[in-house]
């Protein structure tokens, strides 16, 4: 073609999903789009409607009403091509227990049509990690290589979208860190990636993010811009008491809300004109000593309880 | 001060491993206790043995006052136990699954009428008495499992990631529980991912490859290390981690 295609097609893009379990209202009219080679972080808690998303653009469910696209293929009409597409790692681990490590490899690459050594260079880094227990049966791994297994198998037949479910969902910090550096190696690979969590600290990790809450996105951004649209002033406070501070706190009429984050009190303050030295007299008569108070720039875990609240 | 759990030498063997690495620490009454550690770093062994769920293969162990290697039926009976994935009955109703384990636990059959009142109104639940527990909110059933743990008014609650995967809000009300507790002289020992949970804790022990390394208050953890917060802590010491098994 001559033109340049400046917005090539997106890897991903819904419009108006919705999909219900009887009564219960799973997604309400979801619309988005991934660009190709993006990192986009779908974050929420349990019960949100992440999984029940990613089951709708792996194919695996339809949705009651609307459309979903992914790699330029509809997933209701062209279904087939999609599953030869993507990679999936569904939350539950749902590799074959009583096949060893190098087993459950091979066989995904054979259903895949490939093999191991086609594919190798792009799960080397991963696979190397657990290659030494190659021969121990999947079941039988830690939960760590358990994941990177799953991933391995997932990557093994080159897939152009990789879905992710809550890839980390009990993992400890270290080995977050650890799971979250070989996913950005993988997208300077191309490979589109959609990921969920319930992790609001590994947000920033995202190109893009959408916060989720019963079913419903309450914001779709770079990190950097939903931090930047907070919209009120936000204080971290500390005393010698901590449980009377946050009941104090939430007392003052200029506390809107106020939360326990960490050693701090994470305080958003109503009036433009306040003054620290107001809130601090204030809570000097309320009995406290050591009183430590700043602005402070607010993170993800901030906005989302603020638009949760709204 | 009472000890409600001493823990001395406590090893677990698993043939040729050693999943826990001769641990000792003591918990005193209404204490708030973080047990953190990586993922294989042995917490769950660990928390089997004090729970009276796993015999030790050798050291000595006391919770609620009761020896874990002779006495672990009065341990079940004298502790909480809350996870995750052990939690409620999704097919009873709220009002029954508090007298399901209020009776596991024995308590009289009368004093679960009186305290089940009291229990609801306490968590503004008194409408969903009759609820079945799988249509609750997550973060309510949280909230309830975490309260009928304690039902019985155990010396020592056991709470295994209790706030996995729970919204952030809930997650905060869900610790505003767990101090409750602790102020009714309630001890809490709990495990958590979530590192802003550490800095809640009174004292918090961190495991690495079976040995507990660090033990201390979250301040004086983080004077120690020249760390900013408990993330810090953490990372500096699971890095040192030799286990490959992870």
């Amino acid at each position: 073609m001559e033109e340049q295609n400046i917005n090539p097609a997106p890897s991903i893009h819904c419009e108006s999903l919705s999909k219900s379990y009887g009564k219960v209202e799973a997604l309400k009219n979801i619309s988005f789009n991934v660009e190709k080679g993006e990192i986009f972080g779908i974050i929420g808690p349990d019960g949100a409607g992440k999984t029940t998303l990613f089951r709708i653009l792996t194919t695996l469910l339809l949705a009651d009403s609307g459309t979903a696209i992914v790699d330029g293929f509809d997933v209701v009409k062209n279904y087939r091509e999609i599953r030869n597409r993507v990679g999936y790692v569904p939350g539950r681990f749902s590799l074959y227990q009583d096949l060893t490590v190098e087993e459950n490899l091979n066989f995904f690459a054979t259903v895949f049509n490939t093999s191991i050594a086609e594919n190798y260079e792009l799960i080397k880094d991963i696979y190397q990690q657990i290659e030494p227990f190659k021969t121990r049966r999947a079941g039988k791994l830690s939960g760590g290589m358990k994941q990177k297994l799953a991933l391995s198998c997932a990557l093994i037949h080159k897939p152009s979208v990789l879905f992710l479910d809550e890839p980390t969902t009990g993992v400890d910090p270290v080995s977050r860190k650890e799971f979250w550096s070989m996913l950005k190696k993988l997208k300077e690979q191309g490979i589109t990636i959609l990921v969920s969590t319930p992790y609001m600290d590994e947000a920033s990790l995202c190109d893009r993010i959408a916060l989720i809450q019963n079913g419903q996105f309450l914001k779709i951004d770079t990190p950097q811009n939903i931090v930047k649209q907070f919209g009120n002033a936000l204080l971290a406070v500390r005393s010698d008491s901590m449980s009377k501070l946050l009941k104090d706190l939430r007392e003052n009429e200029l506390t809107k809300s106020c939360f326990a984050f960490g050693d701090k009190h994470h305080v958003t303050i109503q009036d433009s004109a306040f003054k620290i030295q107001h809130l601090k007299e204030y809570l000097e008569q309320k009995g406290h000593t050591s009183i430590e108070i700043e602005f402070i720039e607010p993170g993800i875990e901030d906005c989302f309880m603020e638009l949760s609240q709204r | 001060m009472e000890k409600v759990i001493v823990v001395e030498n406590l090893t677990k063997k698993f043939g040729n491993f050693t999943a826990v690495d001769h641990i000792s620490f003591e918990v005193e009454r209404g204490e708030i206790f973080g047990f953190l550690g990586a993922n294989g770093a042995g917490k769950t062994t660990a928390m089997r043995m004090l729970c009276g769920l796993s015999i030790p293969t050798s050291g000595k162990g006391f919770v609620a006052g009761f020896d874990i290697h002779t006495q672990s039926e009065q341990v079940k009976k004298n502790i909480g136990y809350m996870s995750q994935k052990f939690a409620l009955s999704e097919d009873l109703k709220v009002w029954e699954n508090i007298r399901l384990f209020a009776g596991i636990y024995g308590v009289p059959e009368k004093k679960i009428a009186l305290k089940t009142d009291e229990l609801l109104k306490r968590l503004g639940f008194e409408s969903e008495r009759d609820t079945l527990v799988k249509s609750l909110p997550l973060g309510w059933k949280q909230k309830l499992a975490f309260s009928v743990a304690i039902f019985h008014e155990p010396k020592v609650v056991f709470l295994d990631e209790p706030t996995g995967g729970v919204d952030p809000a809930t997650r905060r009300q869900f610790w505003e529980l767990i101090y409750q507790a602790a102020d009714r002289g309630i001890t809490v020992f709990v495990t958590t991912h979530y590192m802003d949970e550490a800095e809640y804790c009174d004292r918090v022990s961190i495991m690495v490859d079976g040995r507990i390394d660090a033990l201390d208050s979250p301040k004086n953890l983080k004077n120690e290390f020249n760390a900013n917060n408990m993330d810090e802590v953490f990372h500096q010491l699971a890095r040192k981690a030799k286990r490959v098994d992870r």
